[in-house]
């Protein structure tokens, strides 16, 4: 009996596993059959307006590279201060949880947020507000990274440091930064992965456009809204369009991913 | 150069809190008028942009009725759940905009609160009655509520739990228990590159594909509650999945070890040793999940319709807080951009709490 029941639970467990794996899978082959039938040399020399996407990669690259940034040095900064001057003090306690309740806070809410104290001023929708919308969604997850991976760098070469009498700032930036350093390059990457693919706080204040721009006060191109836009419209080019920015946008998270994963191996090794 | 380091570490750590309260700060500010004007009345308050007559004084709706509401979020939410049918009932009368609407609108505010009277009174309320002669005065206002699109997220995302946990827990299980290594590795890389994948893709399969593919089998629109909870569901299990894998993974091999040489089968070692040992793990790894499925917005908006109507069966379209504010920002000014900012606070007020009861249960177990 005992072993019946033994036998019954691992099966259905196994079940649950092959049924995940099936509908993320299902999503995948999804993905790649509908995205690669649009997708052609053309649409990466071609803007929106042409049924091209070409804008799109450049819009949703510079929100989030300038995002990036900006986010990257004040995240490394903070995180710099909550591990090396603030450690274990109460207020570095409440910033880290104050950044970790901010990394799990709803994208829209940061949207509107932003549509608040930037879009309504300026009323339109303007580039900055998006990179501004970005920024405060990879700011905590910089934070935590540096956090963490400065965490993980052994007392002992701080006190090395200090011994031969070098400044707290020169210990950090030639010692701590540099054994941290594979960890906080995959932390960084990932952090970016994760913007690029966000949809939910550029809905708004990006907002999406079919032609070419390059000034940021302006209305500002943006791929994943134009997907959310393209993939409700009728037209079946338009729908297919949509895939294939999809099928890109996916790849891009992923390689990326990988890319974060690999040094994260080579750190081990 | 020492000092002025220190100076700017210490400025972009406060930047995190500052941010945070200014959002806190903007966001109340933005939705101060739809505050005052609706109270904590707006959490039960079905009707969205409706215009409606006044022509008597609200006066059989006692004061203390409305700050009824104005309790802990938690206890409001299960409030507006429970009494869910009744409002859903009479909701369909409501729709049809007509003089006699009052009528309706009353008994049902009367059915709710007689449900209540377990709640505390809460003396945070005095908007709720401050504007009541404000607006017994006027002849006509535009009402805005905001119960249809709380209790739509709460339903998708029950759904979505109910949905996700099982599977969840029966693929970390699998990934750190049953499987070999050969197949576990590859397995929980896929599984934690599925998680980045952006939520979009997620949405667009769900609308094209799996919508249709549900509503072949459980009938009625491809846009509804069940499929838009399942999509959040299917969205979370790789996140919550890889998290309880974790978890688990953290129980010393020394009691596993124990318990196999006391007899005990895989099954019982699971169940006995396992998830009583990584129980603060995983609840976390759930609630952290559970605020994400909340505050989701492009899985959900392809599919859960967008309209502003109880969901009588799980196959009827809905709408959510998150697809409200992005299906409605753009057209929206005035007192109706304010009753968006107001959803907008509660949305975060709400996964604020989420989010601290998760690390209140992380912390625990170190």
């Amino acid at each position: 009996m005992r072993l019946l029941v033994n036998k019954i639970a691992i099966a259905l467990s196994s079940l649950t596993a092959i049924l995940g794996l099936i509908f993320l899978g299902w999503i995948l082959i999804t993905l790649i059959l509908k995205g690669s039938t649009a997708l052609s040399p053309y649409i990466f020399t071609h803007d929106l307006v042409n049924n091209g996407i070409r804008n799109l990669l450049w819009g949703q690259f510079v929100l989030a590279g300038l995002a990036s940034a900006i986010g990257i040095p004040v995240g490394l900064l903070a995180g710099i201060y909550l591990q090396e001057y603030g450690n274990h003090t109460r207020y570095a306690d409440f910033i880290r949880d104050l950044s970790d309740v901010m990394m799990s806070a709803p994208s829209i809410v940061i949207g509107t947020f932003i549509y608040a104290i930037i879009v309504i001023p300026v009323g339109h929708t303007n580039g900055w507000a998006g990179i501004a919308a970005l920024f405060v969604m990879m700011l905590p997850i910089v934070v935590r990274t540096t956090d963490d991976m400065l965490s993980l760098v052994p007392t002992e070469l701080r006190e090395a440091g200090i011994a031969i009498g070098a400044p707290k700032y020169h210990v950090i930036f030639h010692i701590i930064l540099k054994a941290a350093k594979v960890g906080i390059m995959t932390g960084l990457i990932l952090a970016f992965a994760r913007i690029v693919g966000e949809t939910a706080p550029l809905l708004y204040t990006s907002g999406s456009t079919i032609y070419m721009e390059t000034s940021l006060s302006q209305t500002f191109p943006s791929m994943t809204v134009s997907i959310y836009n393209l993939a409700t419209m009728p037209d079946e080019k338009l729908v297919a369009l949509a895939w294939a920015a999809a099928l890109i946008l996916t790849i891009a998270v992923l390689a990326l991913n990988l890319i974060g994963r690999f040094l994260i191996k080579d750190r081990r090794l | 150069m020492e000092k002025l380091f220190k100076l700017f570490a210490q400025l972009s750590a406060s930047f995190v809190f500052v941010i945070l309260v200014a959002t806190v700060i903007v966001l109340y500010i933005t939705a101060k008028p739809a505050i005052e004007e609706f109270g904590a009345h707006f959490i039960i308050e079905p009707r969205w942009g409706v215009e409606v007559t006044q022509n008597k004084p609200t006066d059989r709706t006692p004061a203390g009725a409305t700050a009824n509401s104005g309790t802990t979020k938690s206890a409001v939410s299960d409030h507006t759940s429970t009494t869910d049918n009744s409002t859903a009932d009479t909701n369909s009368s409501d729709n049809t905009i007509d003089d006699s609407m009052d009528t309706p609108m009353d008994d049902s505010m009367d059915n709710e609160f007689g449900s209540d009277e377990n709640i505390p009174m809460d003396d945070d309320t005095d908007t709720g009655q401050a504007n009541l002669p404000d607006t017994a005065g006027k002849n006509t206002k535009i009402l805005y509520g905001g119960a249809i699109p709380i209790i739509g997220t709460l339903f998708s995302t029950l759904i979505a739990m109910l949905f996700a946990i099982p599977v969840s827990m029966g693929i970390a299980v699998f990934l750190s228990e049953i499987a070999n290594q050969h197949v576990a590795r590859p397995i929980g890389v896929a599984i934690e590159l599925l998680a980045a994948i952006p939520s979009i893709i997620y949405g667009m399969w769900a609308l094209f594909y799996f919508g249709p593919f549900l509503a072949s089998i459980f009938g009625g629109h491809s846009v509804s509650l069940l499929i838009a909870g399942l999509v959040l569901g299917i969205m979370v299990i790789p996140f919550m999945a890889a998290l309880s894998r974790d978890a688990i993974n953290t129980t010393p091999d020394v009691l596993k070890e124990s318990a196999y040489a006391m007899g005990a089968t895989k099954f019982e070692v699971i169940k006995d040793i396992i998830f009583p040992y990584a129980r603060a793990g995983i609840i976390g790894s759930i609630i952290v999940s559970l605020g994400r499925a909340m505050g989701e917005t492009m899985a959900v908006a392809f599919v859960i319709g967008g309209v502003f109507k109880f969901a009588h069966k799980l196959t009827d379209p809905t709408t959510s807080i998150p697809v409200v504010l992005a299906n409605n920002f753009a057209e929206s000014s005035g007192i109706s951009m304010n009753a968006l900012f107001y959803l907008s606070l509660i949305l975060f007020v709400v996964s604020f709490i989420t989010i601290f009861s998760a690390k209140y249960f992380f912390l625990r177990r170190h």
